[in-house]
Parts: C-alpha cells; structure tokens; sequence
C-alpha cells in the first residue's frame, strides 16, 4: 500500500490512486469524542485515518481500526460504510489494522466505537458512492442526476443502463474529492444495512477453528514463555533456584524479570517476575511450577479482603468527604421523616477472566519490534513499547489479532511489555502465555465497593432525603499513587447522575485504599452504583407499601432532558420507556407461580437505557433464574442481532458475578485461582433470556456492549425478595447458600 | 516418535509421554482450532473426540491419545457440519474463542443422541465455558441443527 500522506484539514476525505489500480480513501474522524476515562495518553490525532480499498474487480476492504472481542465492531462499522456506499456486501472484507496514532483513538472500551464512529464512517461511504456515481455520468456523458447507485452498480435512471463498481474505480481514481457540503446521507428508510440484522463477517472462521487468536500467532524460531509472579502484588524476588526447571525437557532459559512502574499517569508497566523460556507451552508452564522463589512480599503483603471489608464498613459509619451535586438539606429531610430506611450493600473485587488468557508474541530486533496481541487498546501497548524499551514509536508495529473476550482486561499491555521484555533478553521472538492461575490472580481487579444509603420517607410515601456514602479504590490508583478517594468519573457513573427526583440528596466519598491493581471490567463503576440504587429504590418501595415498577416511575418524575457535561443529553421519558416496554414484556404484576419472583432494575449507562426484568423460582433454598427481560434504548441501532447477541452475553455476565464474583486476598494474595474456585454462569444456569430494542433510529447511537450488565445483579437479588422476603444487600449469592 | 491420527490424517511427532494432548496438538501438530481455556478441564475450550467420546484434551496425556482417532474441530462430520450451519444462521458466536469446543461439545452430544432435549444440552454442554454468554444461542442452534439435518433427510 502507498504510503499515505498528510491530509489536509479541510477534507474530509481523500483519495489515493493504487498501483494495483484500485482508490483508497481516507477519512479524518477528528471529531472523536474524548474517552470517559482519564487522559492515559493524548491521541487528538488530525491525521487521515479510515480506509476504504475499492478494487478493480468489485471487491472491497475495509479497515476496521477497533479491536474484535465478541461485540462485532468488524462487521457492524463495516456495514455502515457499505450501506451509505449501495455496496453489496458480498464483496465486502475486512482487514484489522494495527495499532497506528493515523486511525484515530483505537481505543476499544467504554462502549463507545459506534456511538464515535458511525458518521465519519457513512460519510465515508457516501462520498465514495458520490464519487462511483460522478465516474458513471462522466462515462456516460449524463448528467449525475440521472444516475443512482443500487447493489454495487450505478443505473442510468434514463436507459436503463448500468456500470458494476469495480468497472469505475479507475475513472474515479482520477476524480477531485468532492466537498463534504455536497454529501448527503440516507434517510433512515432507505437503508440496506444499518438497523437490520447482518451476520458476522468472521463467522466461518469462527466455526472452523481458524480466527487468529494471541494465543495462536506461530512465527518461526518462536519460543513460548511462562512466567512466575509474587503472589502478593509487586512484591520482588528475594532467592530463586531454578535447578529443577531447568532439567525439564524443553526449557531452554531462565530470565529473572526486574518490575518495569509505569510513569505517573499512563501506562501499565508489567509486575517482573522470573520466567520460562522452552520450546512449547507445557514445558514453559512445568518449568514455571517448579521454580523455587522466596518473595519480598512487600507492603501489600497485609491486605487481607475480609479485614479490609470491615474497615471500610467502620469509616462509613461516620461522614465521608462531600461530593459536589449534592442538593436540599437530607438532615432535614430525614428530621421530618416518616419512615428511615438505612441499608449497606458490597460488592467484592472481580475479574475479567477472558476465555483467552492474556498472551502476546513480540519480536524485538534491536531497533524495531514486531508485535501480535490481542489487545483492547493497541495504541497505548505501542507506545509503552516505545517508553519502556527506548524505541522510535515508527519503529514498533502493533498486530491487533482476534480477542478470545476482553472485558477490559485486554485494555492494559502489560503482557505485552513482558513479552516484548524477553524477546529482547532472548533476542528471538516469544510468546508469553499466562496460565488461567496467573489471570485470576495477577489481574488489575474490578473494584470492591461498600455503600451506605440512608433514605426517608414522608406521610404520603414519598422519598424525601437520599444520604449516599460510597468507598471503592479508585481505578486512578493504577496511574498515580494514593489515589485513596474516586475520581469524578467514576462517581459519574450513575452515582452522582442518580436521575430519581429526590429533593434532598447528599453524595458522600469515603477513603478507599488500593492494594492490588485496580482495573476497569465491563460496565465498570456502573456494576456498583446499578446495585446499591436498584436494591435501595427496591427497598423504599417495599416500604412504602407501593409496587416498585410504579415506585420507580413515579419517582424517575415528568419526562425531561437534561443536557449535562457532554452532548449526549439524559432523557428520562427514555428511562421510563424502557421500565415501560420491560414491565410490559414481562407481564408484570402478574400472579406467579408457587416459589417464583420478579424484580426489575434500571439503570442508565454508556448514554444509554437499559431495564431488565428477572424472574427467579425457589427450589429447596435454592434460587434458579428461569427468565430475564431486557429492553434497550441505545438510540439508533446498526445491527439489530447483534445488539441483541450483546445483551443477551450481557445478562449471562451480570448472572455470573451476582451468582458467583467473588475475588478476595489473604496475605496480600488472591485467594482464588481457575474456574473451580471462580465459578461462571454454564449452559445448565442459563435462563431464557428476551431482548427489546426500542426502535429510535432517528437518534444518536449509544452504547451497547456494557449497559447491560449493572441491572442484572440487582434485578436477580430483587427477585430474590419477592420470591422469599430475603433481601440480598452482598454479592455473590454463592455466599448466601442459594446457589 | 509417536503416530497420531488427528482427523484421518496420521502424523508422526516428537513429544514427551505427559505432555497434555492438547499442548501436543497446539505446538508440536500445529493445530491452533482447539484452544487453552484452564488446563484443569473445567472451561471446555480444550475439547476434541478420542474415539467419538467428548474428552478434555487440556488433561489428557497424548501417549493416551496414541492409536486412537482423535477428532478436532479442524475436522468435518455430518453432525459438525449440520451444527456448524445452525451456528451460522443463529449467529451464534460473539468473540468466537470457545466455540471450538463448544461445537466438539454439540456434536459428541447429537452423535450420542438423535434428537437432545434442553435437559440433554444442559446436561451435555455445562462442561463448557463461555464468558460472552452465547448459551441460549447455542441451544436454539442445537435444535436447529437437528431440524437441517431432519430436513436434509426428507
């Protein structure tokens, strides 16, 4: 491929003539949104960045820059550029790109890559139907406004005539870029693709065995490297005898890894450790157990979870630091109460635990270094190569293979540096693979979190204060030390956005130190603020003697919009909708059967509406979800069963850590270490499960891939009332004997 | 130097007695289909069919393998390929990681049995992990799969 040069600004597409005969265009999708999380790295790239290859022969690729792990991004921005193109997507492939400042922010989380990129990417198909169509009125001799584009050929509107679009690629390859106020898009009723339903563009490869994993890059000369790591987090190695492991057939090496610390403010670094290079991935994993390490635990050494837990629990008791968006008087409010309600919730730490372990294959080549990882965020792994290792970032290219999950796991490199670490001891190329042990218990955890919430009710009913005192170390710890209270963007995350009309509310952070890496895992902060505000709401409702679907309603107030700190504004008649369309969907107030409970929650996030309804059935104290309803307002759709598929996996992954998500330490070491002992939802738990997508074309589109686990677990434990009078305010329901 | 049999194909290697089978069929063989979930046999993703039985090749040693025939999602069956079509129309996979095994999984299952009921899938697939949370994709397509190949009869 040419090498593609600086654009000017004032395009918003290019065109790029191909040796092989083709065009290339480019696209400048400068107006991405900022991400939610802090500024790891400053990627405001203006570069040209998206491309669309139209061949000669019909065939079309087009670069996906954002990383596949199960939520379909190939397919669905894909079908976006093709449906504004009037291409057929029979001709239509897709390449990944790497890792490259030039696409923009490939950053892969925060459910954002359509909700960002979806115009740039139908104004990109658009301008390249523009510019076939202005190549066939050219050939014709015609005026374009007797040509259309339909199914990957231009028609003469006039005779009938018609040009398939590989036979105009060279004309148009010598076209000016026509200028973007002469693009228009498609009504929402014209299109093909975007709204309907489109199957992955990786399926086969997904039903045979052969979708490219990390964990199955093979390049020649490659070695395969298991590493051993303190149990204790950051703790160092103090002896080592590595006798017995080296006499395992096919270890050939033994390299002690020193810790690489992030710099404040970015990065991930890598924990060190001591590891096994061998020539397979067995004799790597042997060697591994039979190193002998005494450790340094080091000063995390003391975090015990349960002692934690209890710690936290006392400071709530008394005020925590006030949290600006507080509003009325809650003192008050609860002075003239009817009725107090108080109530402590927890949710423990988790982890991601994606089927793909984490794994990269680097090659470091003195000056250079070559990379295949399945990585949610290539561009930061590349530039942490370039810091880490002394590299020019021009010099380090970031292969994006398939992601076996994510979660957000895959958002932090750091087994990318520590492949990239060995390569360059080694000086062959080498694939680090950890074992499923070293994912659960070397992870950066989802955060555990305790709140307090004190609620009143005045003689009508009515919810009059709303005390709210939260403690959870911060993701933020990970890139500046002592960063013992939330940050402003993990508050946001539905905890001070409580969108119930509550006169007097008070938002209390309590101090929270972080002992293990902290990361972020699907939804995020949402899994903690979806809990303790559906359970709570679920609480007053029983309280007040009221049904809590019309206790919700009547407290979410009259429909309005509310514009906020992004433009994204809140609406909550969309909120009420979903609650609606659900409560509908699952019949609810119905009479049920013997033993059976319903519970809703609802909860926006990711800008978008989600409400689920759960019914549970009671069998000897055991609890069993039989069904779950969810509805989504995620404004426009692109591809309808995707949506879907996500919010199905969604209500599969809020029932495993409501079921099941318990990580907890001792001595400063996870306690837990494979799916034994951190359990998953199986075939034999899973309910029915019944999606709605509110038709809203004309909107927007929001997030899909998260908002729909932080209503599960709440719903679950809500059904769980209703079911037995027993009400659940710590997870996981493991810990409660019902599973 | 060992002979297996991996999908009709006999292929002579070098690995050590112990070495798990499916580390044998990843490194040494070169068949990447079937993947590493937990090296205990508790996720599934590992699975292939030693002599048409469902078998976690992540705990197996490959010496156990030797002189038998070893099915991997490399290859094809009548079964695999009616389910591999049933996982198409239902677009079933999200990530795509387990669905390997998962489908090792389904067509020990409709090897076995002609026509499962969900008490059967429960039954026949609780061994197998999927952290996206395809289940009630993969049950439908199971039953799919049944009716492609009823109908293929007809």
């Amino acid at each position: 491929m040419n090498k593609i040069q600086n654009l000017s600004r004032r395009n918003f597409v290019k065109v790029f003539g191909l040796a092989s005969g083709g065009i290339l265009l480019g696209c400048n999708i400068s107006g991405n949104k900022k991400a939610f999380l802090p500024s790891i790295s400053d990627r405001n790239s203006f570069a040209p960045n998206l491309f669309i290859n139209i061949q000669k022969d019909g065939n079309i690729t087009l670069i996906a820059s954002r990383s596949e792990m199960g939520q379909g991004i190939r397919t669905s921005l894909a079908s976006a550029i093709a449906d504004e193109m009037e291409a057929d997507w029979k001709y239509i492939t897709v390449s990944q790109a790497t890792g490259d400042e030039k696409y923009g922010n490939q950053n892969t989380d925060g459910s954002r890559s359509v909700r960002t990129m979806l115009e740039p990417m139908r104004k990109m198909g658009a301008t390249a139907k523009k510019m076939l169509i202005t190549a066939a009125a050219k050939k014709w001799q015609v005026s374009e406004n007797n040509c259309i584009a339909v199914n990957h050929y231009v028609i003469n509107t006039k005779t009938k005539a018609q040009i398939f679009f590989g036979d105009l690629v060279e004309t148009a390859a010598s076209l000016e870029i026509p200028d973007a106020k002469n693009i228009s898009l498609k009504e929402t009723k014209d299109f093909n693709y975007i709204g309907k339903t489109l199957k992955s563009v990786d399926l086969k490869d997904f039903t045979h065995g052969t979708a490219i994993y990390g964990i199955d890059k093979r390049i020649p000369n490659m070695k395969f490297a298991a590493i051993a790591r303190c149990p204790v987090t950051f703790g160092t190695v103090k002896t080592l005898d590595s006798s017995t492991a080296e006499n395992i057939a096919g270890v050939e090496n033994i390299i002690s890894m020193d810790r690489m610390i992030p710099p404040t403010g970015k990065f991930f670094g890598m924990l060190g450790g001591v590891a096994v290079i061998a020539n397979n991935t067995w004799a790597a994993f042997q060697g591994k157990e039979s190193l002998e390490i005494e450790w340094n635990l080091g000063e995390n050494s003391n975090y015990s979870t349960q002692s934690y837990n209890q710690k936290i629990s006392n400071r709530l008791q008394k005020n925590g630091k006030l949290v600006p968006g507080s509003r009325g008087n809650v003192a008050a409010a609860f002075k003239d109460s009817a009725q107090i309600i108080e109530a402590t919730y927890h949710v423990p730490h988790l982890v991601h635990a994606p089927m793909e372990v984490p794994n990269a294959v680097a090659w470091y080549q003195g000056d250079s270094c070559e990379v295949w990882a399945p990585v949610q965020d290539p561009q930061t792994a590349r530039s942490e190569i370039a810091h880490f290792f002394n590299l020019e970032i021009d010099k380090i290219t970031v292969h994006v293979t398939f992601l076996g999950g994510g979660f957000g796991r895959k958002s932090k490199s750091d087994f990318v540096v520590e492949a990239v670490a060995l390569s360059k001891e080694i000086k062959a190329p080498v694939q680090v693979v950890w074992t499923r042990e070293d994912d659960i218990q070397h992870s950066f955890y989802h955060s555990t979190s305790t709140q307090y919430i004190k609620g009143s009710l005045d003689k009508n009913g009515q919810v009059s204060g709303w005390l709210h005192r939260v403690a959870f170390p911060s993701i933020v710890s990970n890139f500046k030390p002592l960063s013992d209270y939330a940050s402003g963007f993990e508050l946001g995350q539905g905890f001070l956005n409580n969108p119930y009309q509550i006169p007097n509310f008070r938002f209390e952070n309590t101090k929270a130190e972080a002992h293990i890496r902290i990361g972020w895992m699907r939804s995020v902060i949402h899994i903690h603020s979806g809990f303790g505000i559906n359970s709570f709401i679920d609480e007053l409702a029983i309280k007040a003697g009221k049904d809590p679907l019309a206790f919700h309603l009547d407290l979410l107030g009259k429909d309005r919009i509310e514009e906020g700190k992004s433009d994204v504004p809140f609406n909550s008649g969309r909120l009420k909708n979903v609650l609606k369309t659900v409560a509908q969907k699952a019949n609810w107030g119905r009479k049920l059967p013997k033993g059976h409970g319903l519970g809703l929650a609802v909860h926006y996030s990711f800008y978008s509406y989600v409400a689920t309804v759960v019914e549970v059935s009671t069998h000897n104290e055991k609890i069993k979800v039989e069904n779950i309803w969810t509805t989504i307002d995620c404004g426009l759709v692109l591809n309808k069963d995707n949506v879907i598929n996500q919010l199905e996996g969604a209500a599969i992954f809020g029932m495993s850590l409501a079921m099941f998500g318990k990580i907890t330490t001792e001595g400063g070491a996870i306690e837990q270490s494979n799916f034994h002992d951190y359990p998953m939802t199986r075939m034999k738990d899973a309910p029915n499960i019944d999606v709605t997508v509110i038709n809203n074309m004309e909107t927007a589109p929001t997030g899909v891939g998260e908002p729909g686990v932080p209503v599960i677990a709440p719903a679950i434990c809500n059904a769980i009332y209703n079911a037995t009078g027993k009400r659940i305010r710590t997870l996981p329901l493991t810990d409660h004997g019902l599973i | 130097m060992k002979t297996l049999s991996i999908n009709g194909k006999e292929i002579s290697i070098e690995a050590q007695d112990d070495m798990p089978l499916l580390w044998t069929i990843r490194d040494i063989v070169g068949l990447t289909g079937t993947k590493f979930g937990c090296g205990l046999g508790q996720c599934g993703a590992c699975s292939v069919l030693i002599d048409g039985n469902l078998s976690k090749s992540c705990s197996i040693p490959v010496s156990y393998a030797e002189g038998k025939e070893i099915f991997t999602i490399e290859g094809s069956s009548d079964n695999l390929e009616f389910l591999r079509e049933a996982w198409n129309q239902g677009n079933v996979p999200q990530c795509g990681y387990c669905q390997s095994g998962q489908l090792i999984a389904a067509t020990a299952l409709l090897d076995q049995t002609e026509n499962p009921t969900n008490e059967d899938i429960d039954a026949a697939m609780s061994g197998n992990i999927c952290r996206c949370g395809t289940y009630t994709r993969i049950r439908k397509a199971i039953h799919k799969a049944v009716e492609l190949k009823t109908n293929s009869h007809e």
